[in-house]
């Protein structure tokens, strides 16, 4: 579904190089947890899949669903089925929850070539997709993030996954700043989702949210770099020792 | 009258013609009217018009733009402009008045049902049937004196428009007042309101400026509102004319008791549109809504000079402007809040802010407090930016694409001016054609 390869990536403006040589393959179904320290270039990843200004690809080539991602605009990826869930959400003054929904639901519905939702069966879908993540249904009237409590941002960023059921999920950081009756959640509101042919990239510094979340495979990011991989054990194992020894060991290979 | 020798060509022109006209211009026969007419043209040939450097009009040239007029009658009446139905856009049971190159239009207009003892006519007629309105109305909305353009428009105004609601009179519609100014060639145009809403009386009225016929045309609008104790006026003014006109108009509201003036304008088309609000409250306990929205594109340049000239006590006032700009569209807001020594316990707030979409677009914004009472509560500020890169990845990031998202955050930003309107109908429309400028 996801293959990414020897990818290299650089800050526009500065010309630093953050992703040093990226490989990384997500199959259908699969979930992938990747794990590392604060400033490794975790969101970066995510920014660079997601297609967010101010990155520059030196090197290598992602590929989803057969397709040259780098190539596809940001707007064009979400078409396809990818989603970044933001480490960061954006808030919306004016922008109201159900008109900010319906237009980026009818996008991507009308890319798949299905019709537009009815009225009824719009406000429908979001009651009960509200529900998986237990949000307030009167959130319809509200400017999209605006006052919401970071609970509810998060919250809301799985809400909306539900609502445009793409294929691959990215989940920066979903877990920071949440307390663990919220963390729980997040979690059954993902883990709801889970497919046979719906693939899940987790960013996470903690292996808490793993808990929850249970991945096939855990990789550990560290300078732009994956330096280990491995089964869910891994993340046990950060969680005991941290990220020295891995440090460590990939200083020393 | 003054030896036109000593003013400059553009002066000269307006003067010349007057004198040419007397008799046609001075249509209808009340002396008072005629009267107001010979003074406003002695004072314009006195004051002139606004000089090159003027601070009020520091980013307008706008005698170069009088200029370019040289020549063009005045007083001229114009094409037909034909068929006007599908151009009202208050949808419904609006009484309706049309005003085509600043001549009422009883023909085209619509006023059956209208309360008994409310006049909407002619200014010629409005002064000679009610007189007694007429005298203690005209021209009084602005007791230190505008610039020239209001006494040039004094002197040129083709019958006008007179509305008079008199006391504990409620108008349960919108008044929509579509004026049309056209011409084959050039045309230059000086329609005229006068709205008296006495003791008691509440109204709506919505101003809506269009354009018809391929020649340019300038316009010289002066819109003059008292507003009596305990009345409630609700004022819309819509500008979407041609790229080739040249607007100029002035909004002067007096409120002579404790009573409620709302008004707000959207420039969504025009050359050169510049507005020029004064608000007087004049009186305690008056409460006092001014608000705008802007729109410019292509080499358009939209002007917008507010004072709320405080004098009163325990008065509030509000006033927000928001615009976006594109192209090489030029912004301007100079706003002035003047709190005066005796204008204690005022309430004012003030505010601009702008989006600007492209490199070449400009905005000037100059936010004005100045206060002389120590007992008030006012706070200003302007903002001028782009469009917030986050907020517009975001929406892509949800699968929307560029121009969808463009319009959904102009739309949020724009979104509480529109609000300002009360009539759901109108607010739609307006909606709509922002919706059909932001999203082509
Ligand atoms: N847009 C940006 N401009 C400047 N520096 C950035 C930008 N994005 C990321 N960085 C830098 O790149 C490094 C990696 O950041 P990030 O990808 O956010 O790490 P993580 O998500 O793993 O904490 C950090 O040193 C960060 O400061
Ligand atoms: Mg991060």
């Amino acid at each position: 579904m996801l293959e990414i390869k020897n990818l290299h990536a650089r800050i526009e403006e500065s010309g630093t190089e953050i992703l040093k040589g990226i490989d990384l393959v997500i199959r259908p179904g699969e979930v992938h947890a990747i794990m590392g320290p604060n400033g490794s270039g975790k969101s970066t990843l995510a920014s660079v899949l997601a297609g967010r200004e101010g990155y520059e690809v030196t090197d290598g080539s992602v590929t989803f669903d057969r397709k040259d991602l780098l190539e596809l605009e940001p707007d064009e990826r979400a078409r396809e089925g990818l989603f970044l869930a933001f480490q960061y959400p954006v808030e919306l003054p004016g922008v109201s929850m159900s008109n900010f929904l319906r237009q980026a639901v009818n996008s991507v519905r009308a890319h798949r070539g299905e019709d537009e939702l009815s009225s009824v069966d719009f406000l429908r879908t979001m009651k009960e997709k509200a529900a998986y993540v237990q949000l307030d249904p009167s959130l319809k009237q509200r400017s999209v993030n605006e006052g919401f409590s970071g609970g509810e941002k998060k919250r809301n960023e799985i809400f909306q996954m539900a609502m445009l059921e793409p294929r691959l999920a990215i989940l920066d950081e979903t877990d920071s700043g949440l307390d663990i009756d919220a963390l729980r959640i997040v979690a059954d509101g993902v883990n709801r989702l889970r497919s046979r042919d719906r693939s899940f990239l987790v960013i996470t510094h903690y292996q808490r949210l793993l808990n929850y979340i249970v991945p096939d495979f855990v990789h550990v990011l560290v300078g732009g770099r994956i330096v280990k991989s491995g089964g869910r054990e891994l993340a046990l194992h950060l969680e005991e020792q941290g990220y020295d020894w891995i440090r460590e060991e990939a200083v020393g290979a | 009258m003054t030896n036109t020798d000593s003013l400059k060509p553009a002066e000269r022109g307006f003067v010349e013609f007057w004198r040419a006209a007397d008799g046609h211009v001075l249509n209808g026969r009340d002396p008072g009217l005629a009267a107001a007419r010979r003074s406003a043209i002695e004072r314009f040939a006195e004051v002139g018009l606004p000089p090159e450097k003027s601070e009020a009009w520091k980013y307008t040239n706008i005698r170069r733009l009088v200029e370019a007029w040289a020549g063009t009658d005045p007083v001229a009446e114009g094409p037909d402009p034909g068929p006007v139905d599908g151009l009202f856009l208050v949808p419904g049971d609006a009484w309706r008045v049309v005003m085509v190159n600043g001549r009422f239009d009883e023909a085209r207009s619509a006023l059956a049902g209208l309360p008994s003892g409310v006049t909407v006519a002619s200014i010629a007629e409005g002064a000679s049937s009610r007189p007694e309105v007429f005298a203690r109305s005209f021209g009084a909305t602005r007791p230190e004196g505008a610039d020239g353009f209001v006494a040039l428009n004094t002197a040129f105004a083709q019958s006008g428009l007179f509305v008079h609601v008199p006391r504990g009179t409620q108008l349960g519609r919108p008044i929509e007042i579509l004026f049309l100014s056209g011409s084959e060639r050039r045309g230059f145009v000086q329609p005229r309101v006068l709205f008296v809403a006495d003791e008691g009386s509440s109204a709506r009225i919505v101003e809506n400026w269009r354009s018809f016929g391929e020649g340019a045309v300038f316009t010289n609008a002066v819109s003059e509102f008292l507003v009596a104790r305990d009345a409630a006026v609700d004022h819309v003014r819509i500008v979407d004319e041609h790229a080739s006109s040249v607007h100029v108009h002035y909004l002067q509201a007096r409120q002579l008791g404790s009573s409620t003036f709302s008004t707000v304008s959207f420039v969504f088309g025009g050359g050169t549109v510049r507005s020029d609000a004064y608000l007087l409250p004049d009186a305690e306990h008056c409460e006092t809504h001014l608000n705008g929205f802007y729109f410019a594109r292509g080499s358009a340049q939209v002007d917008n000079h507010t004072l709320v000239d405080h004098a009163r006590p325990n008065c509030e006032s509000n006033e927000l402007y928001k615009g976006i700009l594109d192209g090489q569209a030029t912004g301007v807001f100079n706003g002035k809040v003047l709190v005066r020594q005796d204008a204690q316990k005022t309430n004012a707030y003030q505010s601009n802010k702008s989006v600007v979409l492209s490199e070449t677009a400009r905005m000037f914004s100059k936010p004005e407090l100045e206060i002389y009472a120590d007992d008030v509560k006012c706070s200003h500020g302007a903002t001028t930016g782009r469009l917030d890169d986050d907020a517009f990845f975001y929406l892509r990031a949800r699968g929307i694409p560029p121009a969808k998202a463009r319009l959904l955050l102009l739309q949020a930003f724009s979104g509480d001016v529109f609000e300002t309107v009360r009539d759901e109908a109108l607010r739609e429309r307006l909606l709509a054609r922002l919706e059909a400028l932001l999203y082509a």
